[in-house]
């Protein structure tokens, strides 16, 4: 129970809900709401693992996984952005088709071991910080790093680029962006792209750097939801999907860890290898997607803190704006 | 889309894409059917390219699903309780509620069925009309309760429906889990004890002594009830009071607040119907089919439900007619390999179908050079 290595392990796995929460800020914020997370981390988190266990090169391995997951996504935006279906139908296809086809062609793989293919390094000098050193900077994945270098690309782009301005326009205000001489259709599949991309990259982190291995559905697990739930708690924001990301990384980590000692502060713990209590434990990241959903819907003064306002709806160019 | 788009080439003809203004009626079935078909076909692709052998895969499925009485009895006792998440999926989408807990909702009532038999609140002796109205109702209770937390939540706080129930179906079997290993668990295996004959619901195979045609048939009542409750909603949605204000909130929000329906009180009302809907489920299978509490009791009937809501367009009575072949499909699905396959030919199917939608809104025409 030691509260820094809980830390230090909540921010590498949160760094796999943090891609694909990212990813779906992308998506979410050019206006296109994509629920196949979960089915992008599925087939990501397989195409890695098989790739690298193939060719034994895990960057090719990550490649292949945001390909694909890629590739799926381009699926849902064909679907939503030139057939006009519903967003939530099709999102919910996506998940039903990538869990499906990473069974179909993982079949077998989980046989293939927990090999790690993606190296960990402690960065020098910044580890020496007190606290911060060793919850961010020690023994981390690849991948940790990768996620702290993203995050102020991320935020910066959405916030002070003007593609980034022009994701905000098509998200918010298609019109008006149309009229501005923006092809809203391009871009909405481009970011839908990159959304893919990201869940892939975020399938890949898990079976390739945070849990290494393949282990069919359970291998994502539903973070593919709570990402998308992490969207609405983030409020759209960069800086606050890394807040929530690491948090629940933590959380899932401290759920592991109370149930080890004997004694917690001082009394017997309960939780000590009370097998039964377990199933409480399994149940409470689910239990705090909600609490967070509540605590994100409470403060969603929707319209002025974030979402954008052509969310879910498709963009039919010609007709009058919504 | 535009309404309409001109191949840019030299070509001798142009394609133009206008809207539709009316649908006629046969085309809806028959794009859905091409949809199928064409979903079909992608499924045989990709069940080549991992090396299986495609035709003899679906041969297989329609022998192993519709092939004898006996397995068609077996086709319908899958297809049972999934009428009923179909149902539960219908209602709520209807609404454009997004209720995707069907599969929590359907453990919790198989939960609450389950408990007042372990529980002993129904006695040992208790007759079989008693135990059964006894366990109908607190499967309902159970899924409805299931369905009232995101209902509530939805209505009240504006919290997204879609994650929560997503959510909830984490912790209900979770929940499940806890009781078969934790509190009736039956020596330590990962079930609970058989239920009193008492409390399981007839089958066919029960009447053999009367009728031998019947020998061997596992066809349970569930069925009935399930035909029964797909009236019900249907006679619900198209022909009374309530079901006009579900249609009139699912297709125009606004204008149904401007004629004064209260949405928040639907939103409630629809998702715990929807969770009781998905509960009798739950309910049926336990007395009909397992006979006790254990883990895993069912293969996705919660997802497998959505499909079948939208592939019936959302019509309660044509529900029952895709649930019957989405019951062959899985019944003959569990021996395919690998076992991601039935999964995977629902979510063809599934993108296909709203995919396909589209040639209902817009009509394709091909017009040549010169013509207009």
């Amino acid at each position: 129970m030691d509260p820094i290595i809980i830390l230090q392990a909540g921010v590498a796995s949160g760094t796999v809900l943090l891609f694909a929460t990212i990813g779906e800020i992308f998506a979410e914020r050019s206006g296109v709401l994509n629920l196949g997370v979960e089915g992008m981390m599925l087939m990501g988190a397989m195409s890695a693992f098989s790739v690298t266990v193939a060719t034994g090169n895990g960057w090719l391995g990550l490649l292949v996984a945001m390909l694909m997951a890629g590739l799926l996504a381009i699926l849902h935006g064909i679907v939503t952005i030139h057939f006009q279906a519903d967003q939530v139908v099709s999102g919910l296809a996506l998940t039903f088709l990538g869990t499906g086809l990473s069974l179909v062609f993982g079949e077998g793989l989980s046989k293939a071991g927990t090999i790690t293919l993606l190296p960990r390094f402690t960065v020098p000098l910044l580890s020496a910080i007190p606290v911060v050193g060793p919850i961010f900077f020690t023994d981390q994945s690849v991948m940790v790093y990768v996620g702290f270098a993203m995050l102020p690309l991320v935020w910066f782009y959405i916030n002070r680029t003007r593609p980034g301005l022009h994701l905000r326009a098509i998200g918010e205000n298609p019109t008006a962006a149309d009229a501005m001489g923006l092809n809203v259709y391009q871009l909405r599949y481009f970011y839908v792209f990159l959304g893919g991309m990201l869940a892939g990259l975020a399938g890949g982190t898990i079976s390739l750097a945070i849990s290494p291995g393949w282990f069919s559905e359970l291998t994502t697990s539903g973070q593919g939801w709570i990402a998308v739930g992490l969207v609405i708690f983030a409020q759209w924001d960069p800086w606050r999907a890394a807040f929530g990301s690491y948090a629940f990384g933590a959380l899932r980590r401290a759920i592991l860890d109370i149930q080890g000692p004997t004694t917690l502060f001082g009394f017997n713990n309960p939780f000590y290898y009370n097998p039964y209590y377990g199933f409480f434990m399994q149940m409470l990241p689910y239990a705090f997607t909600i609490i967070v959903l509540i605590i994100g819907s409470r403060q969603a003064l929707r319209q002025r803190l974030g979402a954008p306002a052509a969310l879910g709806l498709p963009y039919v160019r010609g007709e009058r704006g919504h | 889309m535009a309404t309409t788009a001109q191949a840019k080439s030299g070509l001798p003809f142009t394609i133009k894409i206008e809207p539709r203004l009316d649908v006629p009626r046969w085309l809806s079935p028959a794009v859905s059917l091409g949809a199928i078909i064409v979903a079909l076909i992608l499924g045989a692709v990709i069940l080549k390219l991992v090396g299986g052998d495609p035709i003899a895969a679906y041969v297989h499925i329609g022998k192993a699903a519709f092939g004898d009485i006996g397995v068609f009895s077996d086709t319908l006792v899958k297809a049972t309780p999934l009428i009923m998440v179909g149902l539960a999926c219908s209602l709520a989408f209807r609404m454009k509620l997004w209720n995707i807990g069907a599969e929590g909702q359907f453990y919790i009532g198989a939960l609450g069925a389950s408990a007042v038999i372990l529980s002993g609140l129904v006695p040992e002796t208790a007759p079989r009309p008693v135990a059964i109205t006894v366990m109908l109702i607190a499967g309902v209770a159970g899924g409805a309760l299931w369905g009232f937390i995101p209902g509530w939540l939805k209505a009240r706080l504006n919290v997204n429906e879609i994650i929560t129930t997503l959510m909830l179906n984490y912790i209900a079997v979770a929940l499940v889990n806890y009781f078969v290993f934790g509190v009736w668990s039956e020596g330590g295996f990962q079930l609970s004890k058989t239920f009193q004959k008492a409390a399981w619901l007839p089958r066919l195979a029960d009447y053999a002594k009367q009728i031998p045609a019947f020998r061997g048939l596992t066809t349970h009542a569930g069925l009935i009830i399930a035909i029964i409750a797909a009236f019900i909603i249907w006679y619900i949605l198209y022909r009374s009071r309530w079901g006009y204000e579900i249609r009139l909130i699912g297709d125009n929000p606004r204008a149904a607040q401007y004629a004064g329906i209260d949405i928040v009180k639907n939103t409630v009302l629809v998702m715990m119907t929807s969770g009781a809907l998905a509960g009798l489920a739950g309910m049926s299978e336990i007395a009909g089919v397992v006979h006790r509490l254990q883990t895993s009791i069912s293969p996705g009937y919660g997802f497998t439900g959505i499909i079948i809501a939208w592939l019936a367009k959302l019509n309660p009575l044509v529900v029952i007619v895709v649930a019957i072949l989405f019951g062959g499909l899985i019944l003959a699905g569990r021996e395919i390999q690998p076992a991601g396959v039935p999964r995977l030919i629902q979510g063809i199917i599934l993108f296909m179908l709203i995919a396909s939608d589209v040639l209902l809104r817009y009509r394709v025409r091909v017009v040549r050079a010169g013509e207009i």
